[in-house]
């Protein structure tokens, strides 16, 4: 029973990167209208500079800082450069522009910091095990819990409390009134970015203690990104919570529990071969299991244009 | 058919391709004969994507997914001994077109972003299973005990052979695309790309056309799986990653969308600008990545755009 409590800690705490990354990704779609593959590059990027400027700096928050600042630049330059004008451009160019820009940016890394895995040690105070409940969970996975949950609240006294929330909600519903009523909307469209070019950092960085920092590291995490975006509905944020926190769950428990639980129910020969396939492809299935009963999401965004 | 720019491009190509083999031979560079080879089953590939692509404007990016069921299809065969090459490009036919009958059946019901990601997800989710199967070997994939054997009628043991070989099943493919698309079920296919609404105003159901185009351009690229892994002689997971997507989406809209000469210039200038540039730098996706944005910017129609030949077929 505890196993199975740690097992959904750290289904959680999978699940708010997760909400970090579709966070962002379902803003940037519902408002821009725009298909970034180019997020899990940024995410990549935050990986990075954290484990950089930690090695350089040896602060663990002055490297946080660091690290989100720079992934903010290079998401803005990304935008202005390359993105902004694919803003009125189909879906198939936007992928594929997008699709040009990992490409650039994982070789980019690799020439910057090699091929080879990157990993960061966590200072002290960050590295320990707390009590809870019973169990001992390490106070890393702990805090990122935390913050995740921290900046989802944050983010949604953003979205529904303030003037940018407003103006973000109005720009997702029609955007075309919103630059008609005077709103300067390239300027919108790049703080929109810029926040989740931030997100996305943020979970880049917060994932690089978790998993191994190296190339390639965004799209992996990407395509999982778009299975949350389309079991909680695309363009709305309360679905990429609910979407996020699922995958998350389903994932790390089917990878926890699928094949002792297999194992009960069939033989164990063939829980050992079709446990981690089956693992592995479970969040797959449940995508496909949503689509066929609603096959616009759990949350669908209201959306007039 | 008529001699527009393209069908003479076509032809320049075709005939091109048919006398590498010579040509290296006399060059001593069996090298070319490789390479070009990869090309055109790449080309073969691109050819099926444009079918839904380019005609039917269902934007997958995830048609590695039947590069990959092809080649296990072939490959697991023969892990167990069966090297007859009838009955594994017969299961390759056969596996991916019901794989793209699944997928499709799943997500053509959605469409735009929707059908992107999903196509994507279900590839990785193909990918991943590949990843996992430890009895075909898993990460590191397997050796191909034997290419396909066709009761002696054709041995791709001999380079020149497969090559001829590969070239006749693109022009018989180039065949099959060219009839489908002139046909009443590809003028339906292309009238719900222009117009979904119109059409099924004027009492067409998108969807089951959509579906077996999908479906028949699964199954084509399941042939080119086939071929691709008795090119390698290598059976890996990695047919079926993320990038190759892209890159078979990349050649046909380089070539041009919609058009049948499009995806075979395509796979050629794609696979040829590969070859040059990691010959010149290991880091030459850093340079392919920023072509391909510009190209997406600048050059939609792609390179059978310069022809200046604005009919809608080929």
């Amino acid at each position: 029973m505890l196993l199975v409590l740690e097992q959904a800690l750290n289904g959680l705490q999978f699940g708010v990167m997760l909400f970090l990354m579709a966070a962002g990704l379902t803003l940037i779609f519902g408002i821009m209208n725009l298909v970034n593959l180019a997020h899990g590059a940024l995410y990549m990027m935050g990986a990075y500079f954290a484990a950089t400027f930690l090695a350089k700096t040896g602060s663990f928050p002055l490297a946080v800082v660091l690290a989100l600042a720079a992934t903010l630049a290079v998401g803005i330059v990304t935008e202005v450069v390359a993105l902004r004008t694919l803003y009125e451009r189909d879906h198939l160019d936007q992928v594929l522009a997008t699709f040009g820009l990992i490409l650039f940016f994982n070789e980019l890394v690799a020439v910057v910091w090699g091929r080879a895995a990157m990993y960061t040690t966590l200072p002290g105070w960050l590295s320990g095990h707390i009590q809870l409940v019973g169990i001992r969970y390490p106070v890393y996975r702990a805090v990122v819990i935390l913050v995740g949950l921290l900046v989802a609240a944050l983010l949604w006294v953003v979205v529904t409390r303030t003037r940018l929330g407003m103006l973000i909600r109005a720009g997702a519903t029609n955007r075309t009134m919103v630059a008609a009523l005077g709103v300067n909307i390239r300027l919108l469209y790049t703080i929109v970015f810029g926040f989740g070019a931030t997100l996305a950092g943020l979970a880049g960085l917060m994932a690089g203690p978790i998993y191994a920092v190296q190339p390639g590291m965004g799209e992996q995490i990407l395509i999982q990104v778009f299975v949350v975006i389309v079991v909680g509905g695309i363009g709305s944020i309360r679905g990429a919570l609910v979407g996020a926190i699922v995958v998350g769950m389903v994932d790390t428990l089917g990878r926890a529990f699928l094949k002792p639980m297999l194992a009960v129910l069939l033989w164990p020969t063939a829980a050992e071969k079709a446990g981690p396939a089956l693992a592995s492809m479970l969040i797959y299935l449940l995508m496909a299991a949503v689509l066929t009963f609603r096959p616009q999401g759990l949350f669908p965004a209201v959306r007039t244009r | 058919m008529t001699f527009t720019p393209r069908t003479i491009a076509l032809g320049v190509v075709l005939v091109a391709l048919a006398l590498v083999p010579p040509v290296a031979g006399m060059l001593n560079q069996p090298f070319y004969v490789d390479l070009f080879r990869r090309t055109m089953i790449f080309a073969i590939a691109a050819l099926s994507l444009d079918l839904i692509l380019g005609y039917g404007g269902l934007v997958s990016f995830g048609h590695a997914a039947y590069l990959g069921i092809g080649a296990y299809a072939v490959g697991v065969l023969t892990y167990y001994g069966i090297h007859n090459g009838f009955l594994q490009w017969g299961l390759a036919i056969v596996a991916s077109a019901l794989v793209a009958l699944v997928i499709g059946a799943v997500s053509i019901r959605t469409s735009g972003i929707y059908f992107i990601m999903i196509t994507l997800a279900f590839t990785q989710m193909l990918y991943y299973l590949g990843l996992s199967i430890e009895e075909y070997g898993a990460d590191d994939g397997m050796r191909l005990a034997a290419r396909s054997r066709f009761a002696g009628l054709i041995d791709l043991r001999d380079p020149a052979t497969f090559y001829y070989l590969v070239l006749v099943l693109l022009g018989v493919f180039l065949y099959i695309a060219h009839r489908m698309v002139n046909a009443r079920f590809g003028m339906v296919l292309r009238a719900t790309k222009s117009n979904e609404a119109r059409a099924r105003a004027v009492g067409f159901s998108p969807y089951g056309y959509k579906l077996t185009a999908f479906v028949i351009a699964g199954a084509m690229g399941g042939v080119a799986g086939a071929l691709l892994v008795n090119h390698t002689e290598y059976l890996t997971p990695e047919f079926m990653h993320w990038t190759r997507s892209g890159e078979i989406m990349f050649m046909v809209i380089l070539g041009g969308m919609g058009t049948l000469v499009g995806p075979v210039v395509g796979a050629l200038a794609l696979l040829l600008l590969e070859d040059v540039l990691s010959a010149w730098t290991t880091h030459w996706q850093m340079i392919l990545g920023p072509i391909l944005l510009l190209v997406v910017l600048f050059a939609k129609r792609g390179l059978v755009g310069l022809l200046g030949d604005r009919a809608r077929d080929g």
